[in-house]
């Protein structure tokens, strides 16, 4: 019985446990593995030295790559933030229609249904000198000739990305505001605060985990991105991303582009793990 | 005494749904009035209209003889006590209790000394710096009462601030609001739709129904001069029957249940009206002999035994009755099937008004 029942648990947990394990662990440790080989040209032989790590901090051509990103992956996350916060705010607490909010939820929702490329690819067609902003600008007589300024650098890469991961910021802020209880803002009120200081005081303390979780996910998204800067990034729109695809491409430097990315991967979890410890503060309050 | 709440003409619609239908109201300086009424009659509709939470749609609400019908709340110097308790979770207990004055611009050592009293009052000032989610439920209601007594209101609004807490508990924070009430001099305003707690608490009840007062008065009024069958029922309980009022050999008559006994003063022979008695009021003989004049015979149908007391249903052969009988201690317990004779005095009839439709 006992014997039996644990057999039934290794079935279930076997698969995913596997799959976790070939698909997470086995390649991280090639990755690092390769990370500590070096490169030989025209090709890379097996070693065992840290001179791709000492390259990455010492060589400032991918110490500059490496705060591009996160400078970029910051402003996405911010702009982000700014749009998503006051549009989930407007959705919770003003919309009063059930049908209708979920119907302007699922407005910004939706997209992530769509590929992600095609998602991109729309803004190059908004921002492009045939665009939609170009011919608006010229209808409305602001500029007398398509102009080439808004695509190809980094704040079209940053409008488009905040475009591309939206959805990942107004969801765990308007899960957090749906959950803050009505009677709050009504005590405060009753307590003779008014409106604007109840939410500096109130809603937006309250809801600081939801941003916090929102901007995570941004920010980590967009610090692995490397279509945006592909599609609508100028020469100054490198992230770190776009030079470990090439180090494993015309490159042909495996083990740097190993060491990069387990570089990158360290960042993303450093921010993760803060992040997590951030949350943690803040739970039980609602208990 | 001076009137500190003045209701005009109340009215609030949501929609199709009347919440409140053209109630007027006024309420003394230091008094404890409890608004009583089953769920969805409109209480917390009132109640929120007087904190500023909705706005009327017809009528006027005057507080200390100002007009402040279309005042916000943040501006009305009345508070409340939530039903949830509505405790800022990210603030200590200390915190929520001084968040007013603090945000009011108050200095932060005054605005601690504050928050500590109104805590001490409460008897909660050593969980000054505890989160509320620390607190257990009677805490948190305490503290919640600390936070809307801090400014001193002149009323305090409070609904159904007792009803998620369990039966001890409850019973000890009833005697303790009022003592709270006895010591500040505050007015408050209470919700709620139990009766024990109604009775035990307020100097006034206002019996609500349907968006409308039914009756007000004080306990005692209500408990012993139910003006309707519906207040006489949700007041305690009470035997209700239909009767034509006859004239008998020693003065009018009613019939309950088919035996004859003594009319209450106030309704005349050929009379048609509906009469009740508490269960307490009847005097209980056993055996078959019993009776005399104004005494009804039955025989015990059911017993539920209450402890201090035992509660009969009697069956009187055309209906039944309920009469509670003490356990002083020496009596032994009734059985199922014992003859029993009830006596009901005159004076102890309540004649009941017919109910309105509502
Ligand atoms: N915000 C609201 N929207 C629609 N109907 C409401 C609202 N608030 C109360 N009502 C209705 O008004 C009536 C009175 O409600 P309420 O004052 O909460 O009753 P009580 O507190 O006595 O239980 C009920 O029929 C309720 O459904
Ligand atoms: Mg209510």
């Amino acid at each position: 019985m006992n014997g039996a029942l644990r057999l039934k648990r290794a079935l279930v947990l076997s698969p995913p446990l596997l799959w976790t394990f070939l698909f997470m662990f086995v390649p991280y440790a090639i990755l690092l593995v390769y990370s500590f080989w070096q490169q030989k040209y025209p090709t890379f032989v097996p070693a065992f030295q840290f001179g791709n790590y000492v390259q990455i901090f010492t060589d400032p051509q991918y110490f500059r790559v490496i705060l591009r990103t996160l400078k970029i992956a910051f402003f996405v996350s911010l702009g982000a933030a700014l749009v998503a916060y006051p549009y989930a705010y407007f959705l919770v607490f003003r919309v009063r229609k059930p049908g209708l909010r979920l119907m302007l939820y699922m407005a910004v929702v939706a997209p992530l249904w769509v590929s992600y490329l095609l998602r991109a690819y729309t803004w190059k067609t908004i921002l492009g000198t045939t665009g939609i902003l170009n011919s608006f600008l010229m209808s409305t007589g602001i500029l007398s000739e398509p102009s080439s300024v808004f695509l190809y650098n980094q704040t079209a890469m940053i409008v488009t990305l905040i475009y591309v991961f939206i959805p990942f910021m107004v969801m765990p802020i308007y899960a957090v505001l749906e959950k803050i209880p009505h009677s709050l803002k009504e005590a405060s009120a009753d307590l003779g605060v008014g409106r604007v200081r109840t939410f500096l005081s109130v809603t937006l303390p309250l809801s600081i985990p939801g941003i916090v979780a929102g901007f995570t996910m941004t920010f980590c998204l967009t610090f692995g991105d490397f279509i945006a800067p592909f599609l609508v990034g100028g020469p100054d729109g490198q992230m770190i991303a776009n030079v470990i695809a090439s180090q494993f491409g015309a490159s042909l430097n495996w083990p740097l582009g190993a060491a990069l990315a387990l570089v990158m991967l360290m960042i993303v979890l450093s921010i993760i793990t803060v992040s997590d410890k951030f949350e943690r503060l803040g739970q039980g309050r609602f208990a | 005494m001076s009137k500190i709440i003045e209701i005009e003409n109340l009215t609030k619609t949501f929609g199709k749904v009347v919440g409140v239908d053209d109630i007027s109201l006024s309420v003394e300086q230091g008094e404890f009035v409890t608004l009583l009424g089953p769920s969805g009659c409109g209480k917390s509709t009132l109640l929120r209209m007087i904190g500023g939470f909705e706005e009327p749609t017809s009528g006027r609400i005057l507080l200390d003889g100002q007009d402040v019908t279309h005042v916000p709340p943040s501006k009305r110097a009345v508070n409340m006590v939530f039903q949830d308790y509505a405790l800022f979770p990210h603030l200590s207990v200390g915190k929520n209790v001084g968040y007013g004055l603090r945000v009011a611009g108050m200095p932060r050592r005054e605005v601690r000394e504050k928050a500590l009293e109104a805590l001490a009052l409460v008897g909660l000032e050593d969980r000054f710096d505890a989160a509320p989610h620390m607190l257990s439920g009677g805490q948190r209601q305490r503290v919640a009462l600390a936070r809307a007594i801090v400014r001193r209101p002149k009323v305090l609004l409070l609904d159904e601030p007792l009803s998620a807490l369990d039966a001890n508990l409850r019973e000890q924070m009833q005697v303790e609001l009022k003592a709270l009430h006895t010591k500040m001099g505050l007015t408050f305003i209470l919700v709620t739709h139990d009766q024990t707690e109604a009775l035990t608490m307020s100097d006034r009840i206002v019996v609500m129904r349907g968006g409308k007062i039914v009756q007000m008065g004080s306990p005692v009024d209500l408990y012993e001069r139910p003006a309707t069958s519906y207040v006489a029922g949700f007041i305690g309980s009470t035997n209700q029957f239909r009767s034509v009022v006859a004239t008998g050999p020693t003065g009018p008559q009613v019939q309950c249940f088919g035996q004859p006994i003594s009319a209450p003063a106030g309704v005349a022979p050929g009379q048609e009206a509906l009469f009740g008695f508490r269960p307490e009021k009847a005097l209980v003989q056993f055996g078959e002999e019993g009776g005399g004049p104004d005494t009804l015979r039955g025989s015990v149908a059911d017993i539920l035994y209450h402890g201090q007391s035992v509660r009969l249903m009697i069956d009187l052969g055309a209906g039944e009755v309920l009469v509670d009988l003490p356990m002083s201690g020496s009596d032994g317990m009734p059985q199922v099937g014992d003859a029993v004779s009830l006596r009901v005095g005159a004076d102890k009839i309540m004649v009941l008004a017919d109910e309105v439709a509502a």
